[in-house]
């Protein structure tokens, strides 16, 4: 029997053990008799979860051991004499027998799996059914014992509701397994990259070029891994284009739209703007390479100057700053808001215009709000995959010239995971060195900017 | 652009202007200060200008980015096709018009040379070369006239087939001068129209761009959000009604909550990394398939749902929990037949925020391998699938000509999706929003 048929016969017990239990508990109302404990429906879980949760259990721990326990038994029958010792061979042989009984093969290459094959799907049959009939009686114990406990006055709800508070801290605690999944995962490989290449050269080196050669002749073969090029690129597109076109255009769209806008206009404009930030990053990516690079690359040519690439900063930087516009206009938006209505009425009852107003109170006043938000975004602009894959390029230049193409360290993950690359070699790590770095910058952001904008909150409450 | 504005009080606070003891109103009248006022009105104008310039930037450059995408995306749905006159009994085609009509058509379908069929007649009705002309999937249109009608095998039929690649560009806007003037020649012949192309919307990934569809893509989508939905909400609803509900404030749930703030901050690319690294190379599950985009996307979206979740929760007025407390509820009790239900339309909202972002998202899906190319929808959970952003990522690095209006085409239909579903989060926001 499969694993999957044996959870639908469990998930099948404990609905009956729900409604035997349930309708026992239902007999313990009475009248005359002292009223019960709990509701009826809890004994019905109370019994359910017990004949189901221990089954299933072992059920989980069965399906780990199983197949290693159908190995041993088809390595001890006399067939398995001739296989070759414990290696490569061997292991092929096996998973090609394995192949073969779950019907994912239709023929062996090996002849030897065919001899091993009657084996094999004898010990499978022979320890399916001993799991199989192990579960089953697991379920009816753990429901037949919990059934003997139903009484009047047993507290079954007290105990299915711990078993409910245990499975919300368990669903809560999975965040936590995420965040140590991807620190320990990161750094695990990281290290391994830096036990092959010294962190001192990949922090500082200028020289990019991830490909290490096949033949140790080849030109090229030495592999550079001076992280430095990728740095900038990231800096020059995420922090420093993108950003010269979202703060103003966020900045000042807040502004109009809460200040000066009319409420219509602003319950319309709002959600548009919003839009901008729900278009997929693969859209943009696209927009960018296929209609703003080739523009970019012709203007720069009619104003002369050389060395335009179609791949710019310029055009994923700019693409990237737009994405990023809604970011900042909405925490800016928050952080204006924030302000005292007092502080803008006393400018204005003072005679200053709007304009001055929010040039000289609003602002000022909100500034850490604002801060704290263009940080969020410079996190989310460095952190950005899609658009400057497909319009930034993958020439590692330290360059300042918006018209030459750079590159970045998410193209860069992403150019080292995708070719045929055997896991261990020192290119395949960098990606994961390079997402350590990555991920590291982007919480001391977070961190930084949350901190800010939780102050500048708490200062005008 | 903010020229400093002097503060007429200021001035007139001199040390020489103190001494004197009246101190002379400001004549507003003059004309030093009707200018000033003028200035700064000016200046009041123009501010007002920057930021609804600001505004109609950020609009001009959606509006321009869809127009684009719909311009393009609109012929992708479209093809040409070349009217193929076939004259079945000269060909060298055998095939028993009695075999196609019992349950054996398909197998004696598969034997013929309908490729061979096909490319002949076109030599023959456009001259030599003409078989290039069709699309390299001419003979399937051919194979489906067959089994619609078996008889015409024993006549001269006219089939409608695929154009190549060139002439269904040059139909639709410019080509090579080549393909041009054979487009032309066609449309004096009457032998060529352009029509709506579903198999667009159900075939699957092709090196051809005139055969390619999004279902399989489509297809991987689904069963990828799937996945995610069966983890993701659960498991965020779950942690959302403990941290706001139960949980006690000590280091461990402070812990807890700066994990999944932190989270949601992550660049989707780091999760993966993630992915790659322990699903794929220490538990060992299948590449490319479905069930570990989904896993990955999952992570991904847990914390927004996380987020959204505890913001619903909270706004459930506490009234509602101690009403319930009074009158004997449990704990348990009160959350899961009070609170839950009454939070549920904004946990609803917030989760689908987040699958919409999900589905958008392409860099995690790449590090997983999904980019590869799959000519056949997958059928299940762990076959080799893509998922439609990757496969727009896949096909605008394609080089053939024919792949820009089949790329916009896809992200049209992307952004379809993507309408509908933040359509729904906000009708639902509307229809079930409470004010307590």
């Amino acid at each position: 029997m499969t694993p999957l048929a044996l959870l639908f016969l469990v998930l099948g017990l404990g609905l009956v053990a729900w409604f035997t239990a349930r309708a026992k508990a239902g007999g313990f109302a009475t009248p005359g008799a002292p009223r019960p404990h709990s509701r009826p429906n809890y004994h019905g879980w109370y019994v359910t979860l017990w004949a189901v949760i221990p089954a299933l259990i072992f059920l989980a721990v069965w399906s780990g051991v199983q197949p290693g326990l159908v190995i041993d038994a088809t390595l001890k029958s006399p067939a398995a004499a001739q296989l070759p010792p414990p290696g490569m061979e061997r292991a092929a042989i096996l998973s090609e027998v394995r192949g073969l009984a779950e019907g994912t093969i239709e023929a062996a290459f090996n002849p030897l799996s065919d001899t091993l094959l009657p084996a094999y799907k004898q010990a499978r049959l022979h320890y399916g059914l001993i799991g199989a009939v192990l579960t089953v009686i697991l379920a009816f114990a753990g429901g037949a014992y919990a059934f003997t406990r139903l009484k009047p006055d047993f507290r079954a709800r007290n105990r299915v509701e711990r078993v409910v508070m245990a499975v919300l801290l368990i669903a809560s605690l999975i965040a936590i397994l995420t965040t140590i999944g991807i620190v320990a995962s990161l750094l695990f490989e990281s290290l391994r990259f830096f036990a092959k290449v010294s962190p001192i050269e990949f922090l500082t080196g200028t020289v990019w070029s991830p490909q290490t050669a096949i033949r140790a002749d080849q030109v090229g073969s030495s592999g550079a891994f001076g992280a430095v090029p990728l740095f900038w690129g990231t800096i020059f597109i995420g922090a420093i284009i993108a950003m010269i076109v979202a703060i103003p255009l966020g900045l000042m769209s807040a502004i109009y739209l809460t200040q000066y806008a009319k409420p219509s206009t602003r319950k319309w404009m709002k959600p548009i703007l919003e839009i901008l930030a729900g278009v997929p990053t693969v859209v943009y990516g696209y927009f960018a390479a296929l209609t703003v690079a080739p523009a970019l690359r012709s203007f720069a040519a009619s104003i002369g100057i050389a060395g335009a690439s179609s791949e710019s900063a310029l055009a994923a930087g700019l693409v990237m700053g737009v994405m990023i516009i809604p970011f900042v206009s909405s925490m800016a938006d928050d952080s204006i808001a924030a302000v005292p209505q007092s502080m803008r009425d006393g400018s204005l009852a003072m005679g200053a215009t709007m304009s001055e107003t929010i040039k000289k109170v609003l602002v000022p006043a909100a500034l850490p709000g604002v801060v704290g938000g263009v940080l969020l975004a410079v996190s989310r602009a460095i952190g950005e995959t899609m658009i400057v894959v497909m319009a930034a390029g993958l020439a590692a230049n330290l360059t300042a010239n918006p018209f030459a193409s750079v590159t970045t360290v998410t193209t860069q993950i992403v150019q080292l995971l995708t070719g045929d690359q055997e896991f261990d070699s020192a290119k395949t790590l960098a990606a994961f060195a390079l997402g350590l770095v990555l991920f590291l910058v982007t919480l001391l952001l977070n961190i930084v900017a949350l901190r800010v904008v939780k102050k500048y909150r708490e200062a005008y409450e | 652009m903010n020229s400093r504005i002097p503060n007429p009080v200021a001035q007139l606070d001199m040390p020489g202007a103190a001494e004197s003891a009246v101190r002379r109103p400001t004549d507003w009248k003059s004309g030093a200060m009707q200018s000033r006022v003028r200035r700064r009105y000016a200046a009041e104008r123009r501010f007002r200008f920057l930021g609804l310039t600001a505004v109609l930037l950020s609009v001009a450059f959606l509006t321009f980015l869809l127009v684009t995408m719909i311009g393009n995306g609109i012929r992708g749905f479209t093809r040409t096709e070349i009217r193929l006159p076939i004259d079945f009994p000269a060909s060298t085609l055998i095939l028993d018009p009695a075999a196609l009509r019992g349950p054996e058509a398909d197998r004696a379908l598969a034997g013929a040379d309908l490729e061979g069929v096909a490319a002949a007649a076109a030599d023959t009705a456009f001259g030599q070369g003409g078989n290039r002309l069709l699309s390299d999937g001419a003979w399937i249109a051919v194979r489906q006239a067959i089994k619609a009608d078996p008889s015409i095998l024993g006549r001269k039929a006219d089939i409608w087939v695929p154009a190549s690649t060139g002439i269904d560009l040059a139909a639709k806007s410019e080509a090579a001068a080549a393909d041009e003037a054979a487009h032309a020649r066609l449309e004096q012949a009457g032998a060529v129209r352009t029509g709506l192309n579903l198999g667009f919307l159900t075939a699957a990934d092709s090196t051809d761009p005139t055969l390619v569809g999004i279902w399989g893509a489509l297809k991987g989508s689904l069963l990828t959000m799937v996945v995610t939905l069966l983890l993701a909400f659960p498991i965020g609803v779950l942690s959302a009604l403990y941290l706001e509900e139960y949980a006690p404030r000590n280091r461990w749930t402070d812990l807890i909550e700066v994990s999944i703030n932190n989270l949601a901050a992550v660049p989707s690319i780091i999760f993966g990394l993630l992915g790659l690294a322990v699903f794929l190379n220490f538990m060992h599950l299948p590449r490319s398939a479905p069930v570990v985009g989904g896993l990955t996307l999952a992570l991904m979206t847990m914390p927004v749902i996380v987020i959204a979740g505890r913001n619903a929760i909270k706004s459930v007025p506490p009234s509602i929990r101690d009403a319930a407390l009074g009158i004997g509820a449990s704990r348990v009790q009160v959350v899961f037949h009070h609170v839950l239900p009454l939070a549920l339309p904004g946990i609803l909202t917030g989760t689908i925020i987040g699958m919409a972002r999900a589905l958008g998202e392409t860099a995690p899906l790449l590090m997983i391998g999904m980019r590869a190319f799959i000519s056949s929808p997958p059928s299940g959970l762990t076959e080799p699938a893509t998922v439609l952003p990757v496969q727009i990522f896949l096909w605008s690095d394609e080089v053939n000509r024919g792949f820009v209006e089949k790329t916009s085409a896809a992200i049209v239909v992307l952004l379809l999706f993507l309408l509908a579903m933040n359509g729904l989060a906000i009708y639902l926001r509307n229809k079930f929003e409470t004010r307590w």
